[in-house]
């Protein structure tokens, strides 16, 4: 009996159960092993130093114990806070990040949703997050959270144009928006008669791939865009007066979305869950595709915070220039050459 | 059986939307009112979200689903955000505003209830009483193929005006 067959004796409410349990594991557990693996490890390698080394071995319990002691903190509100809106904000952040994750698949029956708007929903919930930015900023009563997030606000506009149409490049090729026929367009696809590897569309949508990459480092607001987070002249902006519980919801956010970030540009640009010479349909994809695209993941989130680590800061002017000065129009050319391209073969 | 099931026995009585349209409605209209009497800029345009996200989940239950993704995407993400920016940008006072004065509350209610009785009796008019049926799901194959084939003068003469708004704000906007 295959997987889907198994799946489709549950009821709807212990699939619903099965999907959120895993839901929740895919963006807390990838998560936390980004914290360990980038944040922890590779940027102390790259600092020559060791990291955290006392926590657990090789100090992988690290991130429970600094978990802990974010607990504990006593959760402050400002007292001229907004107290709903300054309470409020760092959960509308992380319910956008929940909301994204439910359109990777990681395989041929593990996903969450499978709609065919696909790409199309996680773009459009990803940007309620400039909401909950804002709210933190405003809610603050603080002149540098204010700045901050208005800081924030200023760059996800600009570089969530260069995301989407970078998609759309991707959308065409594939000719559905479905996150699931994506991967099987990848895995079906030829490059010059050739499919030994299916054509993943880093190979034909190049371009898009590395505008995608450049505007979700944006997005993400690390490093060279930490403009909105600027340590040394907003004291981390928005995120100012947040302590404890609060502030652990943004942290995890931060990485969270991360990764969430990873995953949808495996699945549009790096085959998603497939493997050449297995069939991308076939039931072991279940079991397979999840480690496959926690591969990528980690693969794509180290290009991030290899990055972060390496570039120094973007000045205001020079990052609103390379989203609408170079990133927005080479996308739009992308989109044209992609679309004759598609009607001509 | 149940009295629900006697219900939704009846093809035509859809229970579980009725029910959820009830109470999407409910909390639209009430986060309506409390966008025009909140005294703080910010929190009405917080209010005027909770209004739009019950837009997107009435087209949810309508099957509409890409209509729905869109007004999440236009509405919540892009066009609050930039009223929130602008506000923020401008004067982004904690508290109640005292620029949120009394004196075009009466002038508003009058276009509000001029507005309302326009579209009331439109709607009535329209569709009188008949009853309307849920199709199956909207697919987005169906809503480009229409976008693209039927509608197409209309779909270009909005990208046209849409064009011509872009323009006059950069013309506006331009010192020299």
């Amino acid at each position: 009996m295959s997987t889907a067959q198994v799946f489709a004796e549950l009821a709807y409410w212990q699939q619903t159960g099965i999907r959120l349990g895993a839901g929740l594991a895919a963006v807390l557990a990838v998560a936390g092993a980004l914290v360990y693996l980038h944040l922890f490890k590779a940027v102390s390698f790259m600092q020559s130093r060791l990291g955290p080394m006392e926590a657990g071995p090789y100090g992988s319990l690290q991130l429970l114990a600094e978990i802990g002691k974010h607990l504990q903190k006593e959760d402050i509100f400002p007292r001229k806070a907004d107290k709903f809106v300054f309470g409020a904000a760092p959960f509308v952040v992380l319910a956008s990040t929940f909301l994204l994750v439910v359109v990777v698949p990681a395989g041929p029956d593990a996903w969450f949703v499978n709609s065919e708007l696909g790409i199309y929903l996680g773009l459009a919930v990803s940007s309620v997050s400039v909401l909950g930015i804002l709210m933190a900023g405003w809610g603050s009563s603080n002149k540098y959270s204010l700045l901050g997030g208005l800081r924030a606000t200023g760059q996800l506009i600009a570089y969530e144009l260069p995301l989407i149409l970078a998609v759309v490049g991707v959308v065409i090729q594939a000719g559905t928006m479905n996150m699931a026929d994506i991967v099987y367009a990848q895995a079906n696809g030829e490059i010059f008669g050739l499919g030994v590897v299916g054509n993943p569309y880093i190979l034909t949508q190049g371009v898009a791939f590395i505008i995608f990459l450049i505007a979700m480092q944006a997005e993400l607001a690390q490093a060279p865009f930490d403009m909105p987070v600027a340590e040394s002249e907003l004291v981390t902006g928005y995120m100012t007066e947040y302590s404890g519980m609060r502030f652990l919801l943004f942290f995890i956010g931060e990485f969270a979305t991360a990764g969430v970030f990873a995953a949808v540009a495996s699945v549009l640009f790096l085959g998603g869950w497939y493997i050449p010479g297995i069939d991308p349909g076939a039931d072991i994809m279940n079991l397979l595709g999840p480690l496959v695209m926690l591969v990528k993941i980690v693969g794509l989130t180290f290009l991030v915070f290899w990055t972060r680590f390496t570039m120094p800061r973007f000045r205001e002017d020079q990052l609103q220039r390379l989203a609408w000065k170079f990133l927005i129009p080479i996308a739009l050319a992308n989109i044209v050459v992609t679309g004759i391209l598609k009607v001509t073969f | 059986m149940s009295l629900l099931a006697a219900l939704s026995a009846d093809a035509d009585l859809y229970v579980a939307q009725n029910v959820f349209f009830a109470v999407i409605a409910v909390s639209m209209i009430y986060s309506a009112v409390r966008v025009v009497t909140t005294g703080n800029v910010v929190h009405a345009a917080l209010w005027l979200v909770v209004v739009l996200a019950g837009v997107a989940a009435q087209f949810i239950l309508l099957g509409s689903e890409f209509v729905a993704v869109t007004q999440v995407l236009v509405y919540i993400g892009a066009v609050v955000v930039l009223f929130l920016f602008g506000v923020m940008l401008t004067r982004a006072s904690l508290g109640d505003d005292e620029s949120v004065g009394d004196e075009k509350r009466g002038m508003a209610a009058v276009v509000g209830v001029l507005l309302f009785a326009v579209m009331a009796i439109a709607l009535i008019d329209s569709f009188e009483d008949g009853r309307l049926v849920i199709e199956t799901p909207q697919s987005v194959n169906a809503v480009s193929d229409a976008i693209f084939s039927q509608y197409i003068v209309a779909f270009e003469a909005v990208s046209v005006l849409l064009l011509a708004a872009l323009i006059g704000a950069i013309v506006v906007a331009r010192k020299d």
